[in-house]
């Protein structure tokens, strides 16, 4: 009995020692904790790395979906937060103090398809609307025949795959279904998980590009970052000028061109930029206005700060593009520069 | 303090801590469960309307109640001649032979493969050939993914009833040869009736894995929030919704997602007692 004590001993003052060595260690660097959307995220992780080189900042991020993000903001347990979708005025008010919001960069959400030989589909709004509603049911239905002449369409059903977990991306198509149709709006809404008329689910991005690249027929909707990575089919959509845009990083950018409001709580989708691809948005980081919360220094504060400050600065911003992501326009990185210059620690400005 | 006190009191600490987690779990579900609760009442087991849009927002559980259990009873049905045979075929015809020592090996592999692997194997392998037979839409719905349910439950359900058939003493069958039984009726008469206890402890075992299961069944299903019209159509469990849902849920819908999870939570609690209660009486 005395022997398995006193290894008990041993082995507890062992563990102790590590961690207090563990503590010293870190409380040189400071280490952030960060948490939301998984849409960002190898943006995020490529530049959280890069900072940690250049400025000893180092960043934790969980990829946890934009609500995720948003609940363990308003419970303090992390420094900010990321959301594909800002934070609605009733939900503003229900955090427990001011939130701000800082766009870092674009992206968009593309219609994916598999058809084998079938490049370049073209497809209007009325066509995403009977498509999505489940009211054309088959892929050589005449009305998109119409719309794609010159191409030969397959008699094949149609599968519309769709998100089956909440999520950002789903906010932002729901978001444009509900502006270009009003029986959409009304029948199933916007939202980050939906009631909807017709498909199957998915579970993530990557289970809504792995469902279409793997099974003919399908159409769905999927973050631009990984239509792209993964060269899966993508639709030409007819923006609101009357123009077929294809998503890329130019189209993608013209649809911030228009007017950004000071907090830059905008959905940009049907942007009337007549280059725009109308399925855009920005996505977001979130943090407290007043920085002193929970225990968190100074030092904490004023690293969070001046790493946002660098995020939309051009270094960070022309890494978007290797990954994918569209950079945001140079009026809405001013206007992201001076809502994180009325950031504060203890009522004192930090940058 | 000798030795035997001591252990006795670590002993009994750590069964109250089991305890006081189990409690502490019931209790958290409860308790998240109650909104849903207060604002559908029992409609939010009987309702088969889920629309998580803002405004209209109305959360019913029964298409996952539904998915669940036909998954789960479809499953079992399937994996049960598949099981019980080899169960028999390892425990009384091939009892100790090299053939027997293979197979147990490969049905015991079976139970360690990661459910995520199954739900692969399933979306790239058994879907294809269920497009093949035009089974579903796309292959995806509930019959898919009671398919590679019943591969993931064998083992259970085999490796119990095996144990517990090989186990039925030798002098019971003997008896019944020197009658002049032959070796079904032996095996009719005796062995399964000498091991029915276990061998239904089997299957309940199998059942309630099949009932929790959450990522293959998830990769297959189809994640349709409706009940299924027939067993080719595709639908949702309560396991896959949760998984799926959570993460950017909040307000009344989390309280629904966890008001599921305490569903779950009760209907296994239901299979277990049903279980322990066929074992009881036929022991």
């Amino acid at each position: 009995m005395k022997k398995i004590m006193i290894i008990i001993l041993v082995m507890a003052t062992i563990v102790s020692c590590q961690s207090t060595t563990k503590k010293d260690s870190t409380t040189n660097k400071v280490s952030l904790t960060a948490a939301g959307a998984t849409f960002p995220m190898p943006f995020y992780n490529m530049v959280f790395k890069m900072y940690a080189d250049k400025a000893g900042t180092s960043v934790t991020y969980g990829g946890i979906g934009s609500g995720g993000g948003i609940r363990s903001l308003s419970d303090k347990v992390i420094d900010f937060g990321a959301t594909d979708a800002f934070i609605e005025d009733d939900k503003l008010a229900e955090m427990p103090a001011e939130v701000v919001h800082i766009p870092t960069c674009m992206g968009a959400v593309v219609i994916a398809y598999n058809l084998p030989g079938v490049d370049g589909l073209k497809l209007s709004p009325e066509l995403l609307e009977k498509i999505f509603m489940g009211e054309i049911t088959r892929w050589n239905d005449e009305q998109i025949a119409a719309n794609n002449q010159g191409i030969t369409l397959p008699a094949q059903n149609i599968t519309v795959v769709y998100r089956s977990d909440g999520s950002g991306t789903t906010q932002i198509f729901s978001d444009y279904m509900s502006k270009i149709s009003s029986k959409w709006a009304e029948k199933v809404g916007a939202g980050k998980s939906l009631n909807w008329p017709v498909g199957m689910g998915a579970k993530g991005n990557p289970g809504v590009a792995g469902t279409i690249s793997a099974t003919t027929g399908t159409i769905g909707y999927i973050g631009s970052e990984y239509s792209f990575s993964m060269k899966i089919q993508t639709a030409q959509i007819q923006n609101k000028a009357g123009n077929y845009v294809e998503p890329d990083i130019a189209s993608i950018s013209a649809a911030a061109q228009g007017n950004i409001p000071a907090d830059t709580r905008v959905m940009l989708t049907n942007s009337d930029h007549p280059e725009a691809y109308p399925i855009s948005a920005f996505t977001w980081i979130i943090l407290y206005k007043e920085q002193a919360y929970g225990n968190r220094t100074i030092e904490q504060a004023s690293a969070t700060v001046k790493l946002l400050e660098w995020l939309i600065s051009p270094e960070a911003q022309s890494v978007a593009e290797k990954v994918h992501y569209a950079p945001i326009p140079q009026p809405t990185v001013e206007k992201a520069k001076a809502i994180l210059k009325s950031v504060t620690y203890k009522g004192e400005p930090i940058l | 303090m000798n030795s035997d006190k001591i252990t006795r009191i670590v002993l009994l600490l750590v069964s109250v801590l089991i305890l006081v987690i189990a409690a502490g779990m019931v209790f958290s579900l409860v308790d998240g469960a109650i909104p849903a609760f207060q604002k559908f009442g029992l409609k939010f087991i009987f309702s088969n309307n889920w629309d998580p849009t803002q405004g209209r927002e109305n959360y019913g559980a029964l298409p996952f109640i539904a998915g669940t259990l036909i998954t789960s009873v479809l499953a079992l049905l399937i994996a049960f001649p598949l099981s019980f045979s080899t169960s028999l075929f390892l425990g009384e015809y091939f009892k100790k032979t090299r053939i027997a020592k293979v197979v147990s090996t490969m049905v015991d592999l079976l139970a360690g493969i990661p459910s995520i692997v199954y739900g692969l194997w399933g979306f790239y392998t058994l879907r294809p050939i269920m497009i093949k037979f035009g089974i579903g839409d796309q292959g995806f719905g509930i019959f898919t993914a009671s398919l590679i349910l019943a591969i993931m439950i064998i083992p259970y359900a085999t490796s119990l009833s095996n144990e517990i058939i090989s186990m039925v003493p030798a002098d019971l069958k003997e008896a019944a040869y020197s009658l002049g039984a032959t070796r079904l009726e032996v095996i009719a008469t005796v062995t399964v009736p000498a091991a029915r206890s276990g061998i239904v402890a089997g299957y309940i075992l199998a059942f309630g894995r099949a009932i929790g299961e959450t990522m293959a069944v998830t990769m297959l299903i189809g994640n349709s929030n409706v009940i299924p019209k027939s067993i080719f159509d595709t639908g949702n469990s309560m396991a896959s919704l949760i998984a799926n849902q959570f993460g950017e849920a909040d307000g009344l819908k989390l309280s629904a997602l966890i008001a599921i999870g305490l569903i779950l939570f009760i209907l296994t609690g239901i299979i277990n007692s049903i279980g322990k209660f066929i074992i009881k009486k036929m022991s």
